[in-house]
């Protein structure tokens, strides 16, 4: 095994380049359990953390570029305002720990169904940015994941950051699992209400072989807020509009039976949170409207 | 000394003040060791030269081993050893607790998922695993053994054929280990008065202990031909009657120290690096270290046996228990380990801490192709408690009747009979237990809230991960109570051996105590020197680490270490102050009629009249001696249970704690937030308040995790285990444990040393049985298995 | 490889580590610091707590490598680092915990730990000791309420426990207990039940509270 430190992004990229099988590391919640329980040898360990770059962010008109190795702990703290969906999403990752390292980037990296970003990733918006020395794209988050544990990456290629939408209006996000705390997920769920193109946006993590978004569901609530015109009106949410889009989301799920819970609990549990999410950021729409509108 | 391994903290010493005896919560001596992370824990130990010892486990649970070919692995650099059965120096190719059925390393045949089948000593723990994925096995599987339709099937392939041990005699079949069935009274006749018939079957899920110290151990060859071997264990004089003949060395080349011990909780029990440490020393000539990792402990140690359990009980119209029925089955996995016992504690408790004349009690433990099972904290009594208190309410609210108050009507006091005939001659406070769990005022409703802000998550179902605001949460309270024998049972010959030194050091008179008691965290090193300092009247006191220079203090286990060992550190002080008053009457006998005739103590360094009256100091009446003595201890003898019918004097002392579970249920997500776990509990005397909270605290804490949490899953189809990871095999974390108030009463047993009462056991019982009751209450559903899962609060489980 | 890296104010190199290796490893098995424990090494129980560059880790997730020319404080430095905090906070002449100096926790350096530190706790006759423990080890504050409370069994969490618990202490100095359980909420104990872990972080805190 050979340890590659690159001292810059452009270094990273050679090093992929020369080495597309090397296993890049950064927060190492993921690698380092590989290796330290002989899961994963690769031929070279690609550690990222001298590119200072990747552990920084920068907030722009419509969207953040958050770097890849930006820890869960500065988004949890520093951009819940503009992302309160991911910011969220890391509060529910593991521990105090683990936030402190990881970072989007090895969530992305391993594209496990489980992993905690995803469904706040799908649900606000986002475009990978990945670079190889070969050039530079940008990655819809909805096209990103290709397969249990597979992304869209080429494997001389590496997450440079994750553009994601600013947030204008409420987020929410959730996680299913049977411990209160360090736990990883049963089943997630995410919302994004999206007042400014008047949509909602919705992910799914661990109740299908990728995170998924649920489409139908989203589709469905799309119409029914525009038909009743409550975008405009602030008014309450029909109880028969969130039930729907609660069977909807469930529909969307694709789960298996596994240690960590049965492909039934995970469908019931992501409708549970479907509706419940609905309740909660339509609330608070209709409180920030009512309140604009008062004003 | 380059020579000298790191070993466990030497001559841990307690001093200065004229107090700290017993009764007194004086702090850990190991306690500054153990905060500056100086303490050295069997995984810590280091030596020039050393090898890593790795092993080789059965990827299968049921196979033939048709070859196995080491020579690739053996010829990798930095590889010192690989050595399978046939390389194992003597005939005694297996060993066990009670029955010697386990294999030092597979022979021929693996009957269980991990099972040990080569070993490698090699450079580097990467160098030993890479060595290891060299190694070819060719299995032949066999067709699997996992539950007792299974095992009892005839032409049921036997886990061991040729079976001649104790139990062998007794049993319907070959493929159950023991079987022990107690019969009083009449049931039948007795089920006949009953006014309601209340019956239920129970699963009660296999439990890891989950200590954080995993298996490790230190074998250092010595020069005389034998071994040197630092490890954590719970019993260092049953390790090396176990290992000394596989090796085929004399007890007394197998010289072993205690190293430090990361928990144990019965885990620590049987063998598990000890004697692979020790070939691989002995065959390299180095001292070789080995660690098992996380995933590798989930197959180094036994588990709690899952247990299928079917009850009967009826009840008068008054409230009034007629009669019980049950049957037991713990499946004990591949090998016997603690089984046995484990199966008469379950028959012998199966009635829990209630008065019921006319029973039919049936338990046994099988013999499976699931890991092996065995000692756990509570054994059997565990598993019992979960069902028949699930009982209790069943039959409460068949009654229409408190449950609380159901129990009181029905519960023990000093002077039942047992089932087995045995009566409880000691307090047995069940009614007052319940009663003052009971009184305590309820935590507040709705906590996560505060008046204009957002629900504080962390005190809802789900915690951090913001499944509910409140949404779906509904509050539910459940009781408890247990009973736990102490000690060992059924006529074994249990002791513990205690050496006092007591000598002038630096003008001061000083106590050596020294005993071969594993000190795994409980605190018993803290209540020797308490018992050291109230006995001898010294406020110096010095613990030599636990070895095997020093007789056997039996296992840490069964609740029994301050009543066995601190019984036998207080008897030899009582012989060793006997030997100073002695030396204090030759020496100044003549100078006050009171060395004749009053009661003489020591105290504040000082021998004292019962009124008083100082006579000497202990430096003048020790001079430049030192009076130095090892004694045993024993309890009361106990008998073995009849074979047929149960009867007998089978435990020496039994302990009782009381629960009140208070939780909040997300009815919508089955999930769980646990708010307060009361506890009452009888501890006899407490010797050191602090850690007999903390051990009751901990206690409780584990039966909450095996009620909403806790559950290594065992495929049924391959009988691997599918969690053998702290990913998935989950522990309570902070945020899942509430507050844990504690309400101990002291009464007295008479029979036991200070009337002190065994109490690591009793709070395990009756916690889980208390959560699930709650949880009940707050759903409504009927919930017959623990751990209880989301998926099957919601309805969303699989079959079965 | 080799990794050079500072532990307790003390520069530390490694020479053939392995490129698997964690940062764990090389703290326990080539420095002779063995207080972060090995308890679960897939970042699930938080015994392996350390600090490095100031952040509470685990560090069996860092890979040695990625430790080169960092900082790391671990259970053996808590009292030091303690104490630095102080007197920086004092305003004191002091360079912080990185350049700090560390005289007897730094580890050896090289393989294993040495024997005579392994032994440097043994009872020391003479040795004035006022409390019921002291060996005359200075603890930092969060270490003494640990004791005091009763916060200790087998101790085998215990160095995760105190090297979260005193960072958390660090920049929120008086945790509600909510506070205190997320912040501990990394770090798993078997044996107490946490309810005197909770004690002990209280205790703490208002000691620190009251000056002390």
């Amino acid at each position: 095994m050979d340890f590659l430190r690159p001292a810059s992004w452009e270094e990273a990229l050679a090093a992929k380049a020369a080495h597309p099988a090397a296993v890049p590391i950064a927060g190492g919640t993921d690698v380092m359990v590989e290796i330290n329980f002989d899961h994963r040898r690769p031929e070279h360990l690609l550690d990222l953390n001298r590119v200072g770059e990747l552990s920084e962010w920068e907030v722009g008109d419509e969207t953040v570029r958050l770097g890849a190795s930006v820890p869960y702990s500065r988004v949890m703290d520093s951009l819940r305002a503009e992302l309160p969906g991911l910011a969220l999403a890391s509060h529910t990752v593991a521990s105090p720990q683990i936030r402190n390292r990881g970072g989007v980037g090895g969530n992305l990296g391993t594209a496990s169904p489980a992993g905690d970003a995803h469904p706040a990733l799908l649900a606000a918006g986002a475009e990978v940015e990945a670079e190889s020395v070969r050039g530079s794209r940008r990655i819809p988050i909805d096209a990103f994941y290709t397969g249990v544990k597979r992304n869209a990456l080429e494997p001389d290629e590496l997450i440079r950051a994750v553009h994601v939408k600013k947030a204008t209006g409420p987020q929410q996000y959730s996680k299913v699992g049977t411990r209160n705390a360090m736990v990883i997920a049963v089943c997630a769920f995410g919302l994004a209400l999206h007042p400014e193109s008047r949509t909602v946006r919705t992910g799914i993590g661990s109740a299908a072989p990728t995170p998924v978004r649920a489409q139908a569901a989203e589709e469905f609530l799309n119409a029914a807020l525009e038909e009743a015109g409550l975008w405009d009106s602030g008014a309450p949410l029909p109880p028969s509009v969130a039930a729907r889009f609660a069977e909807l989301a469930s529909g969307a799920c694709n789960p298996i039976d596994d240690v960590r819970g049965t492909a039934k609990y995970r469908r019931h549990a992501i409708g549970v949170l479907a509706r419940r999410q609905l309740g909660w950021t339509w609330e608070q729409y209709r409180g920030a409207h009512n309140l604009e509108g008062a004003a | 000394m380059p020579q000298q391994p790191r070993v466990t903290p030497t001559e841990l010493r307690q001093g200065a003040g004229t107090k700290g005896g017993i009764g007194e919560s004086t702090l850990r001596p190991d306690g500054t060791l153990k905060v500056t992370g100086e303490f050295a824990y069997a995984s810590d130990m280091w030596h020039e030269d050393m090898l890593w010892g790795h092993t080789l486990r059965s990827t299968v649970a049921h196979a033939e081993i048709r070859s196995i070919d080491t020579s690739e692995a053996l010829a990798t650099p930095g590889v010192y050893a690989v050595l399978t059965y046939d390389d194992l120096p003597t005939g005694v190719t297996h060993y066990g607790l009670e029955v010697q059925d386990t294999p030092v390393l597979a022979h021929g045949r693996v009957r269980h998922h991990g099972e040990p089948v080569a070993l490698i000593a090699a450079d580097h723990p990467e160098t030993a695993r890479r060595a290891a994925a060299k190694i070819r096995v060719d299995y032949a599987e066999l067709p699997l053994v996992t539950d007792e339709a299974s095992a009892t099937a005839p032409g049921a392939p036997l886990l061991h054929e040729g079976r001649d041990d104790h139990h062998s005699g007794h049993v319907p079949h070959p493929n159950i280990l023991h079987r022990q069935p107690i019969v009083r009274g009449d049931a039948a006749a007795a089920a006949a008065r009953a006014d309601v018939i209340v019956s239920g079957e129970y699963y009660f899920g296999m439990q890891d202990q989950a200590f954080l110290g995993p298996e490790s151990g230190l074998a250092v060859p010595a020069e005389d031909g034998g071994v040197d071997l630092y490890v954590a264990t719970q019993w260092l004089h049953s390790d090396l009657r176990q290992i000394a003949p596989v090796l085929g060395l004399p007890p007394e080349k197998v010289r072993m120290t205690l190293s430090g011990v990361g928990g144990a909780f019965g885990g620590r029990e049987d063998l598990s690096m000890q004697i692979h440490g020790c070939l691989l020393a002995l065959r390299t000539g180095k001292p070789v270290k080995i660690v098992y990792n996380r995933f590798e402990s989930f197959f180094g140690h036994v588990h709690r046996h899952p247990a299928r359990l079917w009850y009967e009980h009826g009840a008068t119209r008054d409230g009034k228990l007629t009669h019980m029925r049950c049957r037991i089955v713990l499946d004990g996995g591949a090998y016997a380990s603690a089984s046995p016992a484990v199966v008469g504690n379950a028959a012998s408790l199966s009635v829990g801490p209630y008065v019921v004349d006319d029973v039919d009690i049936e338990a046994l433990a099988l013999y499976t192709n699931n890991p092996p099972c065995g000692a756990m904290r509570g054994f059997g009594a565990v598993q019992a408690c979960f069902a028949y208190e699930a009982q209790m309410d069943k039959v409460a609210k068949a009654l229409d009747m408190d449950p609380v108050e159901f129990r009181q009507r029905n519960a023990m006091s000093q002077g039942t009979i047992m089932p087995t005939g045995q009566s409880v001659d000691s307090p047995a406070p069940v009614a007052e237990l319940l009663r003052r769990v009971k009184a305590r005022p309820m935590p507040p409703e709705q906590q996560w809230t505060t008046a204009g802000q957002a629900p504080d998550v962390r005190a809802l179902p789900g915690g951090l991960s913001n499944t509910t605001h409140g949404e779906g949460v509904v509050r539910g309270v459940g009781y408890a109570v247990g009973i736990k024998n102490v000690g060992f049972s059924e006529g074994f010959d249990d002791y513990s051996t205690a050496r006092v030194r007591i000598e002038v050091i630096g003008g001061e008179p000083v106590a050596v105590v020294h005993t071969a008691m594993a000190e795994v965290g409980q605190g018993g090193i803290t209540v020797h020197a308490q018992i050291a300092r109230t006995e001898l009247g010294v406020s110096q006191v010095t613990i030599i680490p636990a070895d095997t220079r020093v007789g056997s203090a039996g296992s840490t286990s069964a609740s029994r270490q301050t009543y066995m060992t601190g019984g036998a550190v207080k008897n030899t002080c009582e012989h060793v102050r006997e030997r100073v008053l002695e030396m204090g009457r030759r020496r100044f006998g003549s100078y006050h009629p009171a060395w004749a005739t009053a009661e003489l103590l020591l105290e504040g360094g000082k021998v004292v009249t019962d009124g008083g009256e100082v006579l000497a100091d202990l430096v003048d009446v020790l001079g430049d001696e030192a009076v130095d003595m090892e004694l045993e201890f024993r309890h009361r003898p106990t008998e073995p249970f009849d074979l047929r019918t149960g009867q007998g004097f089978g435990h020496v002392q039994y302990s009782f704690a009381a629960h009140r579970a208070v939780v909040e249920v997300d009815t919508e997500l089955g999930l769980v937030k646990v708010v307060e776990l009361a506890v009452a509990q009888d501890v006899g005397k407490a010797l050191n308040p602090l850690s007999v909270i903390g051990q009751i605290q901990g206690g409780t804490t584990q039966g909450l995790g095996v009620a909403v949490m806790e559950e290594i899953i065992v495929d049924p189809k391959t009988a691997r285990v599918r969690n053998p990871s702290f990913t998935d095999y989950l522990i309570p974390t902070i945020l899942d444990t509430p507050t844990i108030p504690v309400d101990v009463l002291e009464l007295a047993d008479d029979h036991a040393p200070y009337g002190l009462r065994g109490i690591g056991e009793a709070p395990t019982l009756s916690s889980t049985p208390a959560v699930l009751a709650a949880i009940r209450q707050a759903t409504g559903l009927a919930l017959n298995r623990a751990p209880v899962r989301p998926e099957h609060l919601t309805g969303t489980g699989p079959a079965a | 490889m080799r990794v050079n890296f500072t532990v307790n104010g003390r520069r530390q190199e490694a020479d053939d580590v392995w490129e698997g290796e964690s940062l764990l490893y090389v703290l326990r098995e080539r420095m002779g610091l063995p207080g972060s424990k090995n308890a679960c090494e897939q970042g699930e129980c938080g015994s392996c707590t350390v600090r490095l560059d100031g952040v509470p880790v685990c560090s069996c997730l860092v890979a040695a490598g990625q430790a080169e020319g960092r900082d790391v404080v671990t259970v053996e430095g808590l009292a030091d680092y303690a104490v630095e905090r102080e007197l920086a906070a004092a305003g004191a002449p002091d360079d912080g915990p990185e350049g700090g100096v560390a005289p007897d926790r730094g580890g050896n350096g090289h393989h294993g730990t040495p024997l005579d530190a392994a032994k440097r706790w043994q009872a020391r006759p003479g040795l004035p000791s006022d409390s019921l423990t002291g060996e005359g080890m200075p603890l930092s504050p969060v270490q003494q309420a640990f004791i005091d409370a009763g916060a200790v069994q087998c101790g085998f969490c215990t160095p995760g426990l105190l090297v979260a618990a005193d960072e958390m202490l660090e920049h929120n100095p008086s945790p509600t207990d909510a506070d205190i359980r997320e912040a501990l909420s990394g770090n798993l104990c078997r044996c107490t039940g946490y309810e005197k872990i909770l004690d002990a972080v209280r205790l703490a805190a208002a000691r620190q509270g009251e000056g002390n």
